[in-house]
């Protein structure tokens, strides 16, 4: 089962890097042969690197939230560079680094959570403690009310992405 | 048609005041930060260049050099934070 | 023609989005605040770009040209890989930064400080 995803996944990346070089359909006969080959070694040597212990991945509707996400995560990206633009030209910052948790358990939702908080206003996560999940982030403009208890507050930080990286990935 | 030469132009000179700072940047992980911008760059003019001549072989090479600056960065990062190879 | 005016729009924002960034590089006082300016920026600006690019060709694409559709289809896995690696590479640089002693400049409160974990 494993082998044959990492076949396919591999196969479909090879097929639209050589897209429109021949007369079958778009491809050429000798780049279908080859990326066959190719994908079946690939399939063989990296299954047990490409999939991890569960295959919840597949489930199609896990897809379809993060084809949703993409927008919410649009448009905060344009709010962030706004902020930051508004950032380089007035020069005033207030920067800190803080601890969050965001009780998410897989190392996949934590991933795509790392990498929202990076592309959303203001914030980059810097460091994660591999053992109670917790991410540093560092803030380019600090709010005092979220210092001042100690478990922090997540939710100016990072809005809702914790929920939306829980219903894609966990 | 589009005319593309003054975006690539500006595109040059942006990739310029990049490398002034990995010249002048004081310690390793600003120069760090300074080339993987130019990275960025340089595979957006790339695909620029390559709509501009006609050629679909420049934007080969942009998804090449994306991955493979990507690795570098990756391993440069790795040496700078002090961590086994 | 409508094509060609949003065509030009895109080209505005990616370009000053670009240069906003690499003007960012020069102006913040230390290294994270620096990856702030660096990685949105120039991500952002960058996607602006390739969208255009990928506009253009997909209009002579559907005008009858032959080699742009190799060209649309390239230049979307350009923009998936930027996306995916540019995010990427700044968590490795701001770990790494951070592991090697950099300190951020005027920094309110620093969570990670004197935490070494691996």
């Amino acid at each position: 089962m494993k082998f044959l995803i990492t076949t396919v996944v591999a196969y479909l990346a090879y097929l639209l890097l050589t897209i429109g070089s021949g007369t079958v359909f778009l491809w050429s006969t000798a780049e279908l042969v080859i990326g066959a080959v190719l994908a079946v070694a690939v399939g063989a040597l990296l299954r047990n690197r490409f999939i991890g212990k569960d295959l919840r991945m597949l489930n199609p509707r896990r897809w379809l939230t993060i084809l949703v996400y993409l927008f919410p995560l649009l448009f905060a990206m344009a709010k962030a560079n706004i902020d930051v633009a508004y950032r380089v030209i007035t020069g005033r910052i207030n920067p800190a680094i803080v601890k969050i948790n965001p009780n998410l358990k897989t190392d996949l939702a934590l991933t795509i959570l790392a990498n929202s908080i990076t592309l959303t206003p203001g914030t980059l996560s810097v460091d994660v403690d591999q053992k109670t999940n917790e991410l540093y982030v560092h803030w380019i403009n600090v709010d005092p009310e979220v210092l001042k208890d100690m478990p922090r507050d997540y939710h100016p930080i990072c809005h809702s992405f914790p929920d939306w990286a829980r219903r894609i990935a966990e | 048609m589009i005319d593309w030469l003054p975006a690539v132009i500006v595109m040059a000179v942006c990739i310029i005041i990049a490398v002034a700072r990995i010249l002048i940047g004081p310690g390793a992980p600003t120069r760090l930060v300074a080339f993987d911008t130019t990275n960025t760059l340089v595979v957006a003019s790339m695909v620029i260049v390559g709509m501009m001549f006609n050629h679909a072989i420049f934007i080969d090479v942009a998804i090449v050099y994306a991955l493979l600056s990507f690795t570098m960065t990756l391993y440069v990062a790795k040496f700078i934070g002090g961590s086994k190879f | 023609m409508a094509l060609n005016i949003v065509t030009y729009i895109f080209i505005g924002v990616g370009l000053f989005f670009n240069l906003i960034g690499v003007v960012g590089l020069h102006r913040f006082p230390d290294m994270y605040t620096k990856l702030h300016a660096a990685t949105k920026c120039t991500t952002f600006g960058s996607i602006f770009l390739i969208i255009a690019v990928i506009m253009q060709a997909a209009g002579i694409w559907a005008q009858g040209g032959t080699s742009q559709s190799v060209m649309c289809i390239h230049a979307v896995l350009v923009l998936v890989a930027l996306l995916v690696t540019n995010a990427t590479g700044a968590h490795a640089i701001a770990r790494a930064a951070h592991r090697s002693g950099e300190k951020p400049a005027r920094a309110v409160v620093d969570d990670l400080e004197g935490k070494e974990n691996d």
